[in-house]
């Protein structure tokens, strides 16, 4: 516990360092409020309309958790179609790296047109973009078992069925996790950049993105900042969230299980 | 009716796909519970020859019965040691030995982990029967695999150099225990060795190869009556067969030639 806090006690020195900072920025140079406003308007506008800010970082994080939920589904099935055969990989693969390389915000309006404004649109952007790196990481891991131990199975007269479920998808395991982690992330990100084009502008329906165009365009700076922190909070607790899970998965086993901390 | 011998290798010949030779007219026959050791310069073909009789890999030409059985069909009463212990980490000790009883489904859970228990019993691991491959050396780790390797009680094991990667001490402490073992369970083994005093130690016969292609340069027997302890390795007869096997090895060693490296 001494450690722990031990720990902690620098990266709070270093926020309480920021803030400060950033409150005497405010008043020594006398910002106005609209281009950077100061910590305590900041921290008055989370109290004042935390209901909003809880409705909309609750539409963000299942449009988020939806899509990245889906994009885990979708990327472990499409990575054991590609552990089947070399020739699978060599003709598929090239256009699955489009989904990394294409930017989102060219793909949005794209979804936007075809799907219609909504939550299922911008469900459908951050599972777009957590796809990538959840099939890459798990091909690798599915077709990377040590040649001896895919033997080891065949003297044993292994079906493929038990080759793949004894051997091929727990040898994947740690590989998927990091696929896992760090689609976490950017589920968030394609949320948040989703909405921006596809988000239901109804009363009460918008996530953190839609209302951080409509903080910008009223000028509503603080309110700007307060959703910004909201939606890295949102990211952070999905990161946190599958580390958990990963080493409570990896713990006895794996040896990236006892590093996770400095990741 | 003379029973056949329980294996029998029939001018043997292995190609890879380029044209090269790797074995090249392997004939041999075994009975049963003999301990034949290959031994021979790196490329000649001693662990191809044990893939060939595991049916992992296809011969070019000639034919193998083990038991009366083509490879790929004796795979139940074979066993394969690799050179490392190819442990699933995630598994525990206990649970690496089951899994060949586990994928042969032929077992309740309970007649597995009676065999299990038994068996690291037998190697001295009772007490890490739960911890996970990491927590373990790398003798502990061979241990296991061996035991993994005797859960399915094989007529025939093949050892692929399995105490290369190890310190003399553990290596000759683990090759005693293969002799223990074959008290128990009289498996025809064949072992694969870079080590001349292992095979002696441990064989009834050893065939030295040499490269390129791959032949069968000396059959050598191996005179000592089992058991066999530790001290064996100071007796003078001992030493003097260590003596004929290095010579013969040396013999069949390609003198190295920096102008022509020797393709693979």
């Amino acid at each position: 516990m001494k450690k722990f806090l031990m720990q902690a006690a620098w990266p709070l020195a270093v926020f309480v360092v920021v803030i400060t900072a950033w409150d005497l920025c405010c008043r020594g140079f006398a910002i106005p409020a609209y281009v950077l406003p100061p910590p305590s308007a900041v921290v008055r506008v989370v109290l004042e309309r935390h209901h909003t800010l809880w409705n909309a970082f609750c539409i963000t994080a299942l449009e988020a958790g939806g899509g990245y939920l889906l994009s885990i589904i979708g990327g472990v099935v499409i990575a054991l179609f590609f552990a089947q055969s070399p020739l699978i990989r060599r003709s598929l693969y090239p256009y699955t790296i489009l989904l990394q390389t294409v930017p989102i915000v060219a793909i949005a309006p794209l979804i936007l047109m075809w799907f219609g404004s909504g939550l299922r649109s911008v469900m459908l952007v951050a599972f777009v973009i957590c796809l990538f790196p959840i099939i890459a990481n798990t091909t690798q891991g599915l077709i990377s078992v040590p040649r001896n131990l895919i033997d080891l199975f065949i003297m044993s007269n292994a079906s493929r069925s038990r080759l793949l479920l004894k051997l091929r998808l727990p040898h994947a395991l740690p590989h998927l996790f990091v696929g896992l982690r760090i689609s976490a992330g950017i589920s968030v990100i394609g949320a948040v950049t989703g909405e921006l084009f596809a988000s239901s502008n109804a009363v009460g329906e918008g996530g953190l993105g839609y209302s951080i165009t409509y903080a910008n365009s009223q000028l509503q700076t603080d309110y700007l900042f307060a959703l910004v922190l909201t939606a890295s909070l949102l990211g952070f607790l999905f990161f946190f969230t599958v580390a958990a899970l990963e080493w409570l998965c990896l713990r006895k086993w794996h040896e990236s299980a006892m590093k996770i901390d400095a990741d | 009716m003379p029973q056949p011998p329980f294996i029998i290798l029939d001018s043997v010949t292995k190609r890879w796909s380029n044209g090269a030779t790797v074995l090249d007219g392997i004939s041999l026959q075994a009975e049963r519970g003999e301990f034949i050791s290959l031994i021979g310069p790196s490329g000649c073909g001693k662990s191809t020859l044990l893939r060939l009789l595991a049916g992992l890999s296809g011969l070019s030409s000639g034919s193998v019965s083990l038991d009366g059985m083509l490879p790929e069909s004796a795979r139940e009463i074979m066993s394969f040691i690799f050179q490392d212990a190819t442990l699933l980490p995630w598994r525990t000790v206990r649970s690496n030995v089951e899994l060949g009883l586990e994928l042969e489904g032929k077992t309740t859970e309970s007649q597995r982990r009676k065999t299990s228990t038994a068996l690291l019993q037998l190697v001295g691991l009772s007490d890490v029967a739960d911890l996970h491959p990491r927590q373990l050396s790398g003798g502990m780790r061979m241990r296991v695999s061996i035991a993994r390797a005797l859960a399915t009680r094989p007529k025939i094991l093949l050892m692929d150099e399995p105490f290369g990667a190890l310190d003399e001490m553990t290596r000759d402490f683990l090759n005693e225990e293969v002799l223990r073992l074959r008290e128990n369970d009289q498996f025809t083994t064949f072992f694969v060795t870079h080590s001349v005093a292992e095979a002696v130690f441990l064989s009834t016969r050893i065939l030295v190869l040499r490269a390129k292609p791959g032949q069968i340069a000396r059959e050598i027997p191996v005179p000592f009556t089992f058991p066999r302890t530790a001290d064996l390795r100071s007796a003078p007869e001992f030493l003097r067969l260590v003596g004929e096997v290095s010579a013969a090895l040396r013999a069949v060693q390609v003198p190295s030639n920096p102008s022509n490296p020797g393709h693979l």
